[in-house]
């Protein structure tokens, strides 16, 4: 379908294909089954420009929006979604800065994430904090020209591969939402280190690693805004990356797509390709149906929350679910269309099935976004005047 | 440094014609892509830019639609490029296409090093680079699977033949043709796709590189395709298997049932 994508999008778009064509498709099975970083790769859409897309110029980035994220993201998903949060989790660790940071920050940290020097991670879990983001334990405590974090973070994406970290502490217990704030913490900081790298079921090139914070003790111009921020700074990050999240969705379910059709093109049961059972026609039109209503949907939401919406809490949770439970299900039907060969290692299918199910849990598991859509409706009929029965 | 490096637009090998009258391969209407091996010489220029800093000048030689092949590589990070086309320039050989490239690089000037490709997977001569060169009488080295600018201004590469690897010393101006193993192509970065795509791509022609008509094209060719064939297929050809000891057994007797003289 066509988008009417602008010639810089289209490009953007268009290398991020080639480059998950080039570099990702041929080594995914070995990322995964080695469960091994690809720093090389990064080190590719580094020297692509594609680090920047979504920072401004001023900062050595391409200046683009939300859109131009969720392309990128997209085409790299389709190859493979264990590299493709690698580079969106960066993305992640950069948007406190981009939005909150003072423009000593922006400019101390933006323009090495752009170029792709630095990697960066967002750091909110904990093993007592998921979906209640509130229940943070982890600590930071003014004295002098510093703060001391002392805590915890777990599941960190890019933990111990990042050298920037956006961390969310509790400043002041006593204000319980209010109380907690964000803070810009680097590899190497004393007291900083990182626990054990997590075995995953899927999504496996990509590190997800504890932050373990013992007396770490960074200058106070790691705050990022004010004290007390924290909450608001992770919810207004989130509309920018959770559309990002329903791209990766997106991407993964094209790329069970592609595999499912051009198998069925060519197994032959019962004399003909079974592409010609309707059984079969059904299925790949569901997933068909199904991938673009959420890549137009994501498209759609993207150039809206690109305006910065008032609503945009709640679109950005659709793009997220709606994406995620497509790519869920549409990589489960093409793991039924390859039958026994989906179930095998020597399919890709086989990986993409197991790499959907984050996909729901991560960035805000898909029953908060409902509880995030759903309490946005309550809020908006209740302020509308007019009856509809 | 100014680097040149020589790229040529190859037919895509899956749909390849040949013109029945002029033996040579029609290239207008049929998909090109750059040549592989140019890629590579591309990424050698780019490498040593990156580490000595260097103004990569892409050339080619080839009809207009030629200019596509220069935009992908200034999309890789080639500084600029020249396409030289001229209908005077079609149907030449490799000396003939030498003749126009060195007149090029004479005309562009203070170039201390040129990179090509070890061949071109469509003619498969592997010998505009090393005319090239003669031509220019500068030195050169074949098969190159790396460069080093050392002290001096002096180039070490090493050459990998059948014989085994040669390291060799050049002094510059030199022209090098490449293998793959001197790194794979990079892919595009986005500011140089989007400076690419506003890159003026001047046009030379035979004018503007100062050729009279009888050096270039058909006429400036010393050779000719006279016809162009399939050779023969080969025997049929048997897969020994098994341990060697029995592998050598089974040659034996096969060589001995062909009744070859000796056995």
């Amino acid at each position: 379908m066509n988008y009417f994508l602008t010639d810089e999008q289209k490009m953007i778009q268009e290398l991020a294909e080639q480059i998950a064509r080039e570099k990702i498709r041929p080594v995914r099975a070995q990322l995964d089954e080695a469960e091994e970083f690809p720093t090389e790769i990064l080190k590719v859409l580094a020297q692509s420009d594609l680090f920047g897309v979504c920072i401004p110029e001023e900062y050595g980035g391409l200046g683009g929006g939300i859109l131009e994220n969720c392309l990128a993201v997209e085409q790299l998903a389709r190859a493979c979604i264990g590299v493709a949060t690698s580079y969106a989790a960066s993305g992640l660790g950069a948007y406190p800065i981009l939005l909150y940071g003072s423009e000593a920050q922006k400019a101390a940290y933006l323009p090495d994430i752009a170029a792709g020097k630095r990697l960066a991670a967002f750091a909110v879990t904990e093993s007592g904090a998921g979906s209640d983001v509130t229940a943070i334990r982890t600590t930071a405590v003014k004295d002098g020209d510093s703060y001391v974090l002392n805590g915890t973070k777990q599941w960190i994406t890019n933990g111990g591969e990042a050298d920037i970290y956006s961390v969310l502490a509790v400043t002041d217990k006593t204000k319980g939402p209010r109380g907690a704030s964000f803070f810009i913490v680097e590899k190497g900081d004393p007291g900083f280190t990182f626990g054990k790298k997590e075995k995953k079921l899927g999504i496996r090139a990509s590190a997800t690693r504890e932050l373990v914070f013992q007396d770490c003790r960074i200058p106070k111009e790691r705050l990022i805004a004010r004290e007390g921020m924290g909450f608001i700074i992770a919810m207004k990050t989130f509309d920018k990356s959770r559309p990002g999240i329903g791209a990766l969705g997106v991407g993964l379910a094209q790329g069970a797509l592609d595999i499912a059709v051009e198998y069925a093109r060519k197994r032959i049961q019962f004399g003909k390709p079974i592409i010609t059972f309707q059984a079969i026609q059904h299925k790949l039109a569901d997933m068909a149906i199904k991938t673009e209503a959420a890549r137009a949907l994501i498209y759609a939401a993207a150039r809206h929350l690109d305006t910065d919406p008032p609503d945009a809490g709640k679109v950005a949770a659709m793009c997220k679910v709606f994406a995620s439970d497509t790519a869920m299900e549409v990589t489960t039907e093409a793991v039924q269309v390859l039958g026994g060969y989906g179930y095998m290692r020597d399919y890709p299918v086989e990986k993409m099935f197991r790499d959907a199910k984050i996909l729901q849990i991560y960035e805000g598991t898909n029953e908060i976004q409902r509880n995030i859509i759903g309490q946005e409706l309550n809020k908006e009929y209740g302020r509308m005047k007019e009856t509809f029965f | 440094m100014k680097i040149v490096v020589c790229i040529k637009q190859v037919p895509d090998a899956k749909n390849v014609r040949i013109d029945p009258h002029t033996h040579t391969l029609v290239r207008q209407g049929v998909e090109s892509i750059i040549n592989p091996f140019d890629l590579f010489a591309v990424e050698a220029a780019l490498r040593l830019k990156d580490r000595h800093g260097a103004h990569v000048t892409a050339l080619t030689m080839g009809p207009p639609q030629a200019e596509e092949a220069l935009r992908d590589v200034l999309s890789r990070g080639v500084d600029d490029a020249v396409l030289l086309s001229d209908r005077a320039f079609a149907g030449a050989d490799t000396w003939a296409t030498a003749t126009a490239l060195a007149a090029a690089v004479r005309k562009l000037g203070d170039v201390s090093l040129i990179f090509c490709g070890k061949q071109a997977v469509d003619g498969d001569t592997a010998q505009v680079g090393p005319e090239l060169a003669t031509l220019l009488d500068i030195p050169y080295a074949t098969f190159v699977k790396q460069v080093e600018l050392g002290d001096e201004g002096r180039l070490k590469v090493v050459r990998k033949t059948d014989e085994g690897m040669e390291v060799w010393r050049l002094p510059l101006p030199a022209l090098v043709t490449v293998l793959r193993d001197v790194g794979d192509p990079r892919v595009p970065s986005i500011k140089h796709k989007m400076r690419a795509k506003k890159a003026a791509v001047p046009v030379w022609g035979l004018a503007d590189v100062g050729l009279s008509e009888d050096r270039v094209g058909l006429k400036g060719s010393f050779t000719q395709v006279v016809r162009v064939f399939s050779p023969p297929k080969r025997a049929d050809r048997r897969m020994l298997e098994g341990p060697v000891s029995e592998q050598v057994e089974k040659l034996f007797q096969f060589l001995k049932e062909a009744k070859v003289p000796g056995l």
